[in-house]
C-alpha cells in the first residue's frame, strides 16, 4: 500500500474549508440543562403552553435516561452542563426581505457558497439558513405560499400553523425514543417545516443549511416534513461548522410524514467540522432521523453523504406502515484521520407488500473506524415484503476499520430479505493501473473512490451530486498516513 | 528507440532482472519468450515504472531517461502496457476512464483536451479494430468482463492512446482461438514505423498471428539467446528445458 498511502497523505495540509468563524452579536442562555434553561428557550421563542409542557416531558424523561452504549464508537462522556443551549444571533429588526438579513451573516453565507440573495434569483431551490440556534432567513417564501406549500422555520410554525405542529411534532419519533432525541425535544431552538397540501407536487427543491458558529454551543434543531395525499417533495440539507478544539454536539431530530402516495426525497450532505489530523475537536453527530409512510403507495427515501463530524451516530429510518409503501437508504460514509461513525438505517416493514432498499458505502481511510448498522424488521402482517440490502466497504490504508452489523427480524414467511456484503481497498495494482494509463495518483484514487460512490450518488439532485464528489476529494486529501 | 542496458531489479531483496540488455528500433517487433518466472512479466512491469522494484542500470525512450519518470509520465512519453490481468474499477465507465487518461496524456504534453463528444465518435471508431461491442463503453472498466473481453479491452486502450512503445504482456494468456485472432489482428493494425513493440510470451502460438521481428530468450532474468521468428518455432519444438 505504499503508494497509495504516499499519494494520499502527499495531500496532506488542505485545511477544512468552512472553519471560519463569524464575529455576530449573541444572545446565548446560560451554560448548563435545568429546567430553567428549558422554560428559558421556550419563553425566548414565546411558546404556547402545550409545547413548553411537551418540552419539560422530555427534560423529566431525559434526567432517567442513560447514555446508549451499544454502537460502535469511543468518546469521554460528555458534560452536559458545559453546554450552551440556546444561541442566537441578536436580530437587528426584524427581517421583512432578504436585504434585510445582517451584512455579516450575508458574508458568512457568502463564505460557505450559499449566496442567500443569489440562491433567490438564480438557482430556483428555496432555502432556509439556520444559524446556532435559530433560522435567519428563509427564501422563496412567497412563491410556495401560491401553491399552498408552508416552507418556513419551526418557530414560525408554531405560530402560524400550530395545528398542524401539535398534530405531527413526535408523532414518528416520540419524545421518549432515545436520549439524543430526548435531549433535543426538550431543548429543541428551531429547524425547518415543510407542509405539502393534498396532490401538489412541489414547484422546487426545498433544502436547509445549517451552520454551527458560536462556542460551545449544542445544536438541537428539528426537521418536520409533511406531505399530504398525492404530495410530492425533495429536500436538501447541508451542514458546515468552525473549527474549534473541544467537541461540539449537535443532536437534531428529523420527522417526515408521507401520506397516501405521497412522495418525499430527503438529501443530506453533511460536513460539520471533522476534528483535527489528532482527532481533536469535532462535532459529536447524534441524530434521529426517521420518517413514516403511513398512507398506501408512499415513498420515502433517504439519501446521505456523510464526510464530516467527529463522530456521527445516525440511522435514517422508515417505518412501513401503508401497504405497497416504499422506503429507501442510500448512504455513504467517509470517516478519515480520527473520524468513527455508525451509521445505517432501519426499515420496518408493518403493510403488505412493502418494499425497502439500502445501499451503503462505507469509506475508511487514516485510523478511521466506519460501521454500517442495520435494521430490516418484517412484521406479521407484512405479507409479500421485500428488502434488498448492499453494504460495501473501502479501506485506504492499513490502519482503519470497518464494521457491518446487519440485523434482521422476519416475521412473516412470504418476505424476502436479501444482504449482500463486500470490503475491498484500493490496492497497488489498480492504482498503477491507472497511472500506466496517464492519470496521476492523486486523480486516481478521486476516480475509484467516486466510482464505489456511483450508485449512491446518481440518486443526489444534481448540484448536490458535484457538491458531494469535490467533498469526497477534498476529505480524501491528506487521510492515510 | 528503446535502448535497455544493464538493467537488473530487485522485489523484496530477491533479484529477478540480472542484467538485462536490449535495444529496439522504431518500427519493430521484438518477442520477450521464456519460462514462467523468468522474469519477463517483471521487465514490462519495469519498464511501465511499477514502484514495488528496486531498479538499477538504465532505460533510455527515445534519449529520454525512462527510470526516472513516474509512471503517468511515462505514458505521456508514450509508453503503454497492456497487463496480464487487467484491473477492475468498479463504478468508473470504460469511456470515462479512458477519456481521462486521454486527456490527462494531452494535457502533460501541452496539447488540447478533446470533447466529449468527439472522443465518442473516435471511441466508436477504434473500437472496430478489436470487434468490441459499444456496450462495453458504459460499463465499468472490466467489471464483468470475461478474461477475453478483458485482453481486448486492452488492445483497444492501446489504439485510442497510440502509444510509440507498446508491451504486450502475455496478452495471449486465457484467450481462446477465435478471440486471439481478434486481438493479434488488432495488434497487427496497430504497428506502424513510428512504433515499437515488445511482445511477452510463454507460447509460439501468438507469434504465428504476430510477426516478429526479433526473438529473445529470457531466463534467470537475463536474455539467453536471441534471433529471428525461426527461434520462437524452435522453441515451440525443444521447450525450454535448456535453459532452465
Amino acid at each position: 500500500m505504499s503508494t497509495v498511502q504516499a499519494e494520499v497523505s502527499e495531500l496532506v495540509g488542505r485545511e477544512y474549508k468552512y472553519g471560519f468563524v463569524t464575529d455576530l452579536e449573541m444572545d446565548t442562555a446560560p451554560r448548563g440543562l435545568s429546567e430553567d434553561v428549558v422554560r428559558l428557550i421556550s419563553s425566548k421563542k414565546n411558546e404556547p403552553e402545550w409545547l413548553l409542557a411537551w418540552r419539560l416531558k422530555a427534560y423529566r424523561h431525559w434526567l432517567t435516561m442513560s447514555e446508549p452504549q451499544w454502537q460502535n464508537v469511543k468518546f469521554p462522556p460528555i458534560d452536559y452542563q458545559d453546554i450552551i443551549y440556546y444561541a442566537a444571533p441578536k436580530p437587528k429588526k426584524a427581517l421583512n426581505s432578504l436585504d434585510e438579513v445582517d451584512p455579516e451573516m450575508r458574508a458568512m453565507f457568502n463564505k460557505l457558497g450559499i449566496s442567500l440573495a443569489e440562491q433567490e434569483r438564480l438557482s430556483g431551490v428555496a432555502v432556509d439558513a439556520v444559524v446556532d440556534s435559530v433560522s435567519v432567513a428563509t427564501t422563496f417564501k412567497d412563491k410556495l405560499a401560491k401553491v399552498g406549500v408552508i416552507f418556513c422555520s419551526f418557530s414560525e410554525a408554531v405560530k402560524t400553523h400550530p395545528e398542524l405542529i401539535q398534530k405531527y411534532l413526535g408523532s414518528v419519533v416520540p419524545y421518549t425514543d432515545n436520549r439524543h432525541a430526548t435531549l433535543n425535544s426538550a431543548v429543541f431552538s428551531d429547524g425547518s417545516f415543510c407542509f405539502i397540501p393534498k396532490g401538489v407536487r412541489c414547484p422546487m427543491e426545498l433544502s436547509t443549511y445549517f451552520r454551527i458558529n458560536a462556542a460551545d454551543t449544542g445544536q438541537f434543531e428539528r426537521t418536520l416534513i409533511v406531505a399530504e395525499e398525492g404530495a410530492t417533495v425533495s429536500y436538501l440539507e447541508g451542514c458546515t461548522a468552525p473549527m474549534r478544539d473541544k467537541n461540539q454536539l449537535h443532536a437534531a431530530v428529523v420527522e417526515l410524514i408521507a401520506l397516501e402516495g405521497a412522495s418525499i426525497k430527503y438529501s443530506t450532505v453533511q460536513n460539520w467540522y471533522p476534528g483535527d489530523a489528532q482527532g481533536r475537536g469535532g462535532i459529536f453527530n447524534f441524530v434521529t432521523k426517521r420518517g413514516k409512510c403511513a398512507g398506501a403507495n408512499s415513498k420515502i427515501s433517504w439519501t446521505q453523504v456523510e464526510t464530516g463530524s467527529a463522530i456521527t451516530w445516525k440511522y435514517p429510518s422508515v417505518i412501513l406502515q401503508g401497504d405497497n409503501s416504499v422506503g429507501e437508504f442510500y448512504s455513504v460514509a467517509l470517516t478519515a484521520n480520527y473520524q468513527q461513525a455508525d451509521t445505517g438505517t432501519k426499515m420496518i416493514h408493518i403493510g403488505k407488500n412493502t418494499k425497502s432498499t439500502i445501499i451503503s458505502k462505507g469509506i475508511s481511510a487514516g485510523h478511521g473506524q466506519n460501521t454500517y448498522r442495520g435494521l430490516v424488521k418484517i412484521g406479521k402482517g407484512a405479507s409479500g415484503a421485500r428488502n434488498y440490502t448492499q453494504c460495501d466497504s473501502l479501506l485506504l490504508g492499513s490502519q482503519c476499520g470497518a464494521h457491518t452489523f446487519p440485523y434482521m427480524e422476519v416475521k412473516n414467511k412470504t418476505a424476502q430479505v436479501e444482504h449482500e456484503a463486500s470490503t475491498s481497498k484500493i490496492d497497488e495494482e489498480q492504482l498503477f493501473y491507472c497511472r500506466q494509463r496517464g492519470i496521476k495518483a492523486e486523480d486516481a484514487v478521486s476516480m475509484i473512490v467516486n466510482g464505489f460512490c456511483r450508485e449512491v450518488f446518481k440518486e443526489l439532485p444534481m448540484e448536490f451530486a458535484v457538491e458531494a464528489q469535490k467533498l469526497l476529494s477534498v476529505s480524501l486529501e491528506g487521510c492515510v498516513g | 528507440m528503446l535502448e535497455i542496458k544493464n538493467l537488473y531489479a530487485k522485489i523484496e531483496g530477491r533479484e529477478i532482472l540480472k542484467g538485462i540488455n536490449l535495444s529496439v528500433a522504431a518500427g519493430e517487433v521484438h518477442a520477450i519468450m521464456g519460462p514462467n518466472g523468468s522474469g519477463k512479466s517483471t521487465l514490462s512491469q519495469v519498464l511501465a515504472g511499477r514502484e514495488s522494484y528496486e531498479v538499477s542500470g538504465s532505460v533510455l525512450f527515445n534519449g529520454t531517461d525512462l527510470l526516472s519518470l513516474a509512471p503517468e509520465d511515462r505514458a505521456s512519453a508514450g509508453v503503454f502496457l497492456a497487463f496480464q490481468y487487467p484491473v477492475e474499477i468498479p463504478g468508473v465507465g470504460n469511456l470515462y476512464f479512458l477519456r481521462t487518461a486521454f486527456n490527462a496524456i494531452r494535457k502533460r504534453r501541452g496539447e488540447e483536451e478533446m470533447d466529449a463528444i468527439d472522443f465518442l465518435a473516435l471511441a466508436k471508431e477504434r473500437m472496430k479494430l478489436v470487434e468490441m461491442d459499444p456496450s462495453f463503453m458504459s460499463r465499468s472498466v472490466n467489471e464483468g468482463f470475461s478474461g477475453g473481453e478483458k485482453k481486448r479491452n486492452e488492445i483497444f486502450q492501446m489504439a485510442i492512446l497510440e502509444p510509440t512503445l507498446a508491451i504486450l504482456d502475455e496478452t495471449d494468456s486465457g484467450l481462446d482461438i477465435d478471440a486471439l485472432k481478434i486481438v493479434a489482428n488488432g495488434v497487427n493494425a496497430l504497428r506502424r514505423k513510428d512504433r515499437a513493440m515488445l511482445v511477452i510470451t510463454h507460447y509460439q502460438r501468438l507469434l504465428d498471428y504476430i510477426v516478429p521481428d526479433r526473438v529473445h530468450v529470457l531466463a534467470h532474468g537475463k536474455i539467453v539467446r536471441s534471433g529471428g521468428k525461426e527461434l520462437a518455432v524452435e522453441l515451440e519444438k525443444s521447450g525450454y528445458a535448456e535453459f532452465i
